[in-house]
């Protein structure tokens, strides 16, 4: 038997300078990727506070033009992407014809007859392949735009007064879940109010030739500001207080947007057939064994990634992620429990190194920024 | 530069002999590559803890990592600081950042374990 070897990880367009800033590097979902610069902690609560400024280079960006472009993606997907107005985004789903995921995404509205799907990086080729096969027989063609585009991400309070003076189109005038073109320090951009934070901020996909100019004057701009680099430690941190899944934790292709809690996206009520509709519709009927909570541990310890989760001392539930929040001081977790445990305030417990500790399940989200 | 008075583990524990006890911590290098410290779980006073045997964890915001006893002995005193402030991990590993006080059961365990050269050279290879 011969393992083939896997391919060499694709460096992202931003290398030189998350390793001029002393970033970590790991290697993440095929990519070269800045984990942590000075530290998780810091970069979080720099988020929070000030502003973060990312490179999501790695993301998947699938662009679907033609007169059925809205069409063929309501057939591809879960949500209603014809609903949406120019210029306004949504977060989706792709399912498997079981409900299965295959990928969450955001779903841009460009033009009339053009559409951006954002894929997580890990699953950009399995989403292109599906989306090409779902396509089919429809006026729509899609174009994976991955390698060709860099993207920059700028989160936090003070993301709009860094982002401002460097860009051609006011960003206040973007709706959240909005997107806009125009340019950025001189580079033609797509700038949308979206995140991955629980903060305001906005995304900037560029060219990736160009997205270098992007992150140096977005990073210069920040600095009185308190801008600081934040990479992928402290941005699963972030996304884990604002209640976000991440695909590989919380969804996966065995779960189904119900168990996820994500029902609210599924949109039974569009017209027409779509991928997993039929599995999906028997879900949002019968209901589910299981529900994505979000749990405080109420005694010392972190619950991780994997730890059972005890109902009555047995396992009957899995933590998804876990972390020690750093803006609550909380040790705090995503888990699959069974529906009954799903209520607010019920009390079950976290298996860590065979200590039963015990955890209240919480609303979503653990961190809302103040308004 | 790591204290030329510690004894190192390649597992990145340090010992400062005290008499017949010995303080017991993470070094440096340890606390730097964890990142930051945010709970530390150690065992209770009058535990019996055997070379080589793991002894607590330190999680920092990502991971979560086993710690090695680097002598055998009972442990007479732990870093309650560590409950509320893991961070002394990071900011003085050597001092305020101590672990445990250990009753050495056998004073030559500690001449079994690596100077400062070696570790120094342990990690500069790392």
């Amino acid at each position: 038997m011969t393992d083939s070897p896997a391919p060499a990880p694709q460096p992202t367009p931003l290398l030189d300078r998350h390793e001029a800033l002393g970033a970590k590097i790991v290697d993440f979902a095929g990519w070269l990727m800045p984990i942590q610069y000075a530290g998780i902690l810091e970069e979080h609560r720099a988020t929070r506070s000030a502003a973060g400024l990312f490179d999501l280079s790695h993301m998947g960006e699938l662009v679907v033009e033609g007169p059925e472009a809205g069409a063929a993606l309501a057939a591809a997907l879960v949500t209603d992407p014809p609903s949406l107005a120019l210029g306004r985004a949504h977060y989706s789903m792709i399912c498997g014809e079981d409900g299965g995921l295959l990928d969450d995404l955001i779903v841009y509205r460009l033009g009339p007859d053009r559409f951006m799907v954002v894929a997580n990086a890990s699953n950009a080729r399995t989403v292109s392949d599906a989306l090409v096969h779902r396509l089919d027989g429809f006026k729509a063609v899609l174009d994976d735009r991955s390698l060709a585009t860099g993207l920059v991400a700028v989160q936090g309070p003070r993301s709009m007064a860094i982002l401002r003076p460097l860009a051609d189109i006011d960003p206040a005038a973007i709706h959240y879940y909005g997107i806009a073109e125009g340019s950025v320090a001189g580079v033609p951009a797509m700038v949308a109010r979206t995140g991955y934070t629980g903060e305001d901020g906005f995304e900037v996909f560029v060219d990736v030739a160009r997205v270098h100019e992007v992150w140096d004057a977005l990073y210069a701009a920040g600095q009185p500001h308190g801008l600081v680099a934040v990479g992928l430690g402290a941005r699963d941190t972030l996304r884990l207080e604002a209640g976000m899944p991440l695909y590989g934790n919380e969804l996966d292709r065995a779960t189904n947007p119900y168990e996820a809690s994500l029902g609210r996206v599924v949109k039974l009520g569009k017209p027409g057939p779509f991928v997993g509709r039929e599995a999906l519709e028997q879900v949002a009927r019968d209901g589910t064994a299981r529900r994505l909570v979000g749990l405080v541990l109420r005694d010392r310890g972190i619950a991780r990634h994997g730890y059972p989760v005890l109902v009555d001392g047995v396992a009957a539930g899995t933590v998804t992620s876990g972390t020690m929040s750093p803006t609550l001081g909380k040790a705090i977790a995503m888990a699959y429990v069974p529906t009954p445990q799903a209520e607010i305030g019920t009390m079950v417990a976290v298996e860590i190194r065979g200590a039963s500790v015990p955890a209240e399940v919480v609303p979503l989200p653990f961190y809302k920024r103040p308004s | 530069m790591v204290p030329a008075d510690l004894r190192f583990t390649k597992e990145h524990e340090w010992v400062r002999v005290e008499g017949d006890e010995a303080v017991v911590g993470i070094t440096e290098f340890a606390a730097h590559q964890l990142g930051d410290v945010v709970f530390v779980e150690l065992p209770a006073v009058g535990r019996t803890l055997a070379q080589h045997a793991t002894f607590g964890v330190v999680e920092s915001v990502k991971a979560v990592s086993d710690l090695f006893a680097p002598v055998s002995g009972d442990v007479v005193a732990a870093n309650d600081a560590l409950g509320g402030q893991p961070e002394l991990v990071n900011s003085d590993p050597y001092g305020e950042g101590w672990m445990l006080r250990v009753k050495l059961a056998d004073a030559a365990q500690v001449d079994g374990l690596l100077d400062a050269a070696a570790y120094e050279q342990l990690t500069a290879e790392a």
